[in-house]
């Protein structure tokens, strides 16, 4: 089916040209489109933005959901195309929804070689759940990363914001305690 | 020039090129996946490596991506050396780790690029035991299939969708070996050119939607170098047949037209040729009480009532086509004598072509061919909405506009092919394109400045840019301070480019847009400027009628009286004129003749009916909107598989009526004799003569094959029919044969290549054997012969006739039709692909209007356009000026309404 001309209520202007109906059941709040209005700014292209727009909309929501991208190609003027392909070439934007908190635990080599996998092991225990997971309570996801950049701290890992490391598998359950 | 030393031998090359496009241009062999000649190199599937040396004593060298090493003279490199094979091998491998290796179930298979690079690079055995990563596929709408497991990610889709031709819905996501290529969701591919990716991509991604309904491998498939029928532009195709119906729709490589690229239209709408209700017998409709009854006829039968019914008439008109070749609407001319042939073209719109003709040989700028299109530094468009009406000329002023990238490269030395480092450096910077149209278009995004009006204000534009360039052009009044701003933004541009192009062309039906182009060209010339003018014209020979002449098609429905008869040739007057007139005037003949393929509503309504050849069944000469004199050759014989289609070409069954109708022998029995004639009586058409090798060419003394030589079931194929075989169809008119015997290499120059093929190249890149160089001319020279003088006459003055401002009115709205890529095309409109694509009817009025209407989008409106009542759902325009009424030109909608004052109806207004 030719797919209608573009909502009248969703944009001021009204064209002949048949073009994809963007979804209209995600709004960016008046916060999250400022903030990318005003990153824009910084850049000539505003292709440059992506990145930042997406970390605006996550920061906010956790994680991108679909809509997301479509209102940020909308803001930046650029195709939902180019926004999903940045938002799915970086490993921690989010385009599905994650827990609360997000574990990152370090595989790379300086962390493998400090016992990163009873790390690991320690945390799938602890929590009952595999990578790209996340609990039932929706408290946590669990990701590995490739480097957190703390090769002296390994083995290493990330919850939210915070490093740890170097971190005893047998501290697990206490690390994660403070977590709620 | 620069010297390589490939393997121990030398070669002279171009400096300019890198290595992979000189090896290719020599006729070397190095697997590629990720270097396109039209898009240039970014060095990502690192499929081309060879050994670069530093000189004659070194012998270690070092491996190089050859389409990211530029050409050096006195370079030693070594496509054959071990490692650089070794290591040619082991990428293809890793490509082909999560290929599904599908080949039988594919329909890539037999025209495919990765297995012809697998076979190239001598990767016949499968290591890899694991598991392969597996994606879901996209309904990408009816054109285009996606099978996305088969992707060996070498981002040609992408850079040709995206940066080539502007596309935006289709991107790569992910990253690493987890690489998806499709659209953000589910949904037809909205870019006009979609369907090169089932070409570009080299592998089974993207294939033809429209050729898996009735799928055969390439090689099973019967081609002819064709023309494509959809718009003016003379895009060079390559049908494939099988069983008597047309397959699929290939390009075809012009150097100088299309080369690598069709539109969506060309390539997507040839399911016309199939239609089942396609008349394949003679028909005469017999009045018998009270009833009118068909009654099929044998030739002879068709031919001798048709020359009875002719005889008895006191004079027989003849009704042309600009969709029949010259020579069929030549046969026509001269059956019914020059006094009496119209070119089946309205009057307006006739007019126009011989404006534009006469622009086109005596004006101030030369005509540019389509590939030349792409090397211009300011386009300005006026009032042509290009995308619908000629979408490849839009793709080529797309590259026009990109080419900033390029020379901005090329002042700091990087070189043309380096396709990222210069997209990267232009920061998407592009060359001026102002666009003047009614409204809003597909390529608005291309445009520097865009300017909305209706017809008198596009004219009034192109004139003040005119004046502007040169005080000695007509000056125009009253313009407001906005559009003088941007008169002299324009004018400036013009003047600072290096070659400056003027489009513009009939589909507005403005006689003084047309003018106001000419104004602009001889301005520019005035000023010494370089530059060029393209006139588009509406069909795929309008430019050939108007050169043919005659009269126009009001003067046919005009004159049609009592004891007139009229012949008409592959021609639906109901397209082009309001059904009452058209009725009155059949109405009021003896006897209508009708030549046709389509079951049109004229077919139905004349009283014998002669059923043709189209395109695929038939050879003839068109000529583009550039004056390029193109031959299309028949694809298959009919009456092979249908033993009772008794289609012929046009000319043939008009040739023979006359002769009969005389009494006499036939004159002509091979196309080329026709040709011959039509060149002798019209002098301006002489160069016709040399649009393509006569029949008599041969190829170290063989004719030219349509089909490859691994043909299969030449013997079966008929077996439903009768288990003795016949012999294959012979072809009196071309030097083709409908057989795989024949010649079908690339040693020996030639032009009319059916079918690209050389030995290990099955897939379209297999034209790089067949060009002097690699995205270059064809080894024989481009198909075609330019009818046009280089240089026109620059005899043509001013035009003076500047119009005045557009006159709104409260109670009319001003109807200006709005062409439709999908739709406008009568023919293409009758495939069903096509079909799917095509906008449903509606009325467009400005916000304005609307607002004051009180009426929002869908409402429904009727209006009422002289003697038509239209009653349809509402579209609207930001862009559309107030008082003009867009009515799509679509084949349910009334034709002739151009310019015509609409009025609210009656029941609306309460």
């Amino acid at each position: 089916m030719e797919p209608s001309t573009r909502d009248a209520s969703a944009s001021s202007s009204y064209s002949l040209i048949a073009s994809d109906q963007y979804p209209d059941d995600f709004v960016l709040s008046d916060e999250e489109r400022e903030a990318i209005e005003q990153e824009k700014g910084h850049f000539e292209n505003p292709r440059a933005a992506s990145i930042e727009a997406l970390k605006i909309v996550q920061k906010r929501r956790g994680w991108v959901p679909d809509g997301a991208i479509y209102a940020i190609s909308n803001v930046l003027g650029i195709p939902s195309s180019d926004v999903e392909g940045v938002a799915t070439f970086y490993s921690l934007i989010f385009r599905q929804p994650v827990g609360r908190h997000v574990i990152l635990i370090c595989d790379s080599s300086s962390c493998f070689l400090t016992d990163y996998e009873q790390l690991r092991d320690a945390f799938t225990r602890e929590l009952g759940i595999g990578f790209g997971q996340t609990t039932e309570d929706n408290r946590f996801t669990l990701l590995p990363v490739c480097c957190l950049g703390a090769c002296d701290r390994g083995p290493a890992l990330m919850i939210d914001e915070d490093l740890h490391g170097p971190v005893d598998p047998g501290d697990v359950a206490s690390l994660l305690e403070q977590y709620a | 020039m620069a010297t390589i030393h490939v393997d121990g031998k030398d070669y002279e090359v171009d400096g300019s090129d890198n290595l992979l496009h000189a090896c290719l241009s020599l006729g070397l062999d190095i697997p590629y996946f990720c270097w396109h000649p039209a898009m240039g190199s970014v060095g990502a599937c690192r499929q081309c490596a060879v050994k670069q040396y530093k000189d004659a004593d070194d012998t270690r060298g070092t491996l190089v991506m050859s389409c990211m090493a530029p050409v050096k003279d006195d370079a030693y490199i070594s496509i054959e050396d071990d490692e650089a094979k070794d290591f040619r091998a082991s990428v293809i491998e890793w490509l082909m780790t999560n290929h599904p290796h599908d080949c039988p179930v594919c329909e890539e298979g037999g025209h495919c690029h990765l297995q012809d690079m697998t076979v190239m690079t001598g990767h016949d055995r499968r290591r890899y035991r694991f598991a392969k990563r597996t994606h879901r596929n996209q309904n990408l709408g009816p054109f285009i299939g996606h099978e996305m497991n088969r992707c060996i990610t070498c981002y040609r889709c992408v850079r040709f969708y995206k940066d080539y031709a502007g596309g935006e819905d289709l991107g790569a996501f992910g990253a690493h070996e987890n690489i998806y290529f499709g659209r953000t969701t589910d949904g037809t591919l909205e870019n006009e050119f979609s369907g090169n990716l089932t070409e570009v991509c080299p592998t089974g991604v993207f294939t033809d939607q429209t050729h898996s309904e009735h799928y055969t491998r390439k090689w099973d498939m019967q081609f002819a170098p064709s023309i494509c029928h959809g718009c003016s532009s003379g895009c060079n195709i390559s049908p494939g047949e099988r069983y008597g119906d047309v397959r699929r729709i290939e390009n075809r490589y012009n150097g100088e037209v299309n080369h690598y690229f069709l539109c969506d239209r060309g390539r997507f709408g040839y399911g016309y040729v199939n239609r089942a209700d396609r008349p394949r017998q003679p028909v005469m409709r017999v009045d018998s009480d009270d009833e009118r009854r068909d009654e099929l006829l044998d030739v002879g039968g068709a031919l001798d009532h048709s020359a009875e019914r002719l005889k008895k008439a006191q004079r027989v008109i003849g009704i042309g086509s600009p969709r029949a070749s010259l020579e069929s609407n030549h046969v026509l001319r001269e059956l019914v004598g020059a006094e009496h042939f119209s070119t089946g073209i309205a009057q307006q719109e006739y007019e126009n072509l011989q404006l534009m003709l006469e622009i086109q040989r005596e004006g101030a700028l030369p005509t540019p061919s389509m590939r030349e299109i792409e090397d211009h530094d300011a386009v300005i468009v006026l009032g042509e909405d290009l995308m619908q009406t000629a979408a490849r000329v839009a793709l080529a002023v797309r590259q026009a506009a990109n080419g900033r990238a390029q020379d901005l490269a090329a002042e700091i030395g990087i070189p043309a092919w380096n396709a990222n480092a210069v997209n990267t450096l232009a920061q998407g910077r592009q060359y001026p394109v102002f666009l003047a149209t009614l409204t809003e278009t597909r390529m608005d995004d291309l445009a520097r400045e865009r300017f909305h009006g209706s017809a008198e204000e596009i004219a009034r534009l192109g004139f003040a840019v005119a004046h502007a360039l040169d005080d000695s052009a007509p000056a125009v009044e009253g313009l407001d301070e906005a559009t003088q701003t941007l008169v002299s933004t324009i004018a400036e541009a013009l003047m600072t480019a290096e070659r400056p192009l003027i489009i513009s062309g009939g589909s507005m039906g403005s006689r003084e847009v047309i003018q106001a182009a000419a104004n602009l060209a001889r301005a520019l010339r005035q000023r010494d400027r370089r530059g060029s003018l393209t006139l588009v014209s509406g069909e795929a020979n309008s430019t050939g009628l108007a050169m043919l002449g005659g009269h126009s098609l009001d003067w046919a429905l005009d004159s049609l009286g009592e004891g007139d008869a009229v012949v008409v040739l592959e021609n639906d007057l109901y397209a082009r004129a309001d059904a009452e007139r058209v009725d009155r005037a059949l109405g009021a003949a003896e006897c209508v003749v009708c030549a046709d393929h389509q079951s049109t509503p004229t077919w139905l309504r004349a009283d014998i009916g002669l059923p043709v050849a189209t395109f695929a069944e038939g050879d003839g000469t068109l000529v583009s909107h550039e004056g390029r004199a193109q031959r299309f050759f028949q694809v298959y014989d009919p009456s092979y598989y249908r033993p009772n289609d008794l289609t012929h070409e046009s000319w043939r069954w008009l040739h023979a009526l006359h002769t009969t109708m005389e009494a006499r022998r036939v004159d002509w029995t091979q196309l080329d004799e026709v040709t011959e004639d039509c060149a002798e009586h019209h002098p301006q058409l002489a160069g016709i003569r040399d649009a393509a090798p006569s029949a008599s060419f041969r190829i170290k003394g063989q004719k030219l094959a349509r089909e490859p030589h691994r043909y299969s079931g030449r013997t079966a194929m008929r077996a439903n029919i009768s288990v003795s075989e016949p012999r294959a169809p012979q072809d009196a008119d071309s030097a083709f044969t409908f057989s795989m015997e024949g010649y079908n290499g690339y040693a020996e120059p030639r032009s009319q290549v059916a079918f690209a093929w050389a030995p290990g190249w099955n897939s379209p890149q297999a034209w790089n054997k067949f060009q002097d160089e690699v995205g270059g001319h064809l080894t024989g020279s481009d198909p075609g012969n330019r009818l046009f003088e280089p240089e026109p006459d620059n005899r043509l003055e001013y035009f003076t006739a500047v119009p005045g401002r557009f006159e709104q009115r409260d109670d009319a709205w001003r109807v200006a039709r709005l062409p439709h890529l999908f739709g406008s095309d009568e023919m293409s409109a009758r495939a069903e692909p096509i079909q799917q694509r095509m906008s449903a009817p509606y009325v467009a009025l400005s916000e304005g209007d609307a607002r004051r209407l009180g009426v929002d989008v869908g409402t429904e409106l009727t209006f009422t356009i002289g003697s038509h009542r239209l009653t349809l759902p509402l579209r609207i325009s930001s862009e559309l000026r107030d008082g003009v009424l867009g009515v799509p030109a679509l084949p349910t909608m009334p034709a002739a309404v151009n310019h015509e004052w609409a009025h609210l109806g009656e029941e609306t207004k309460a």
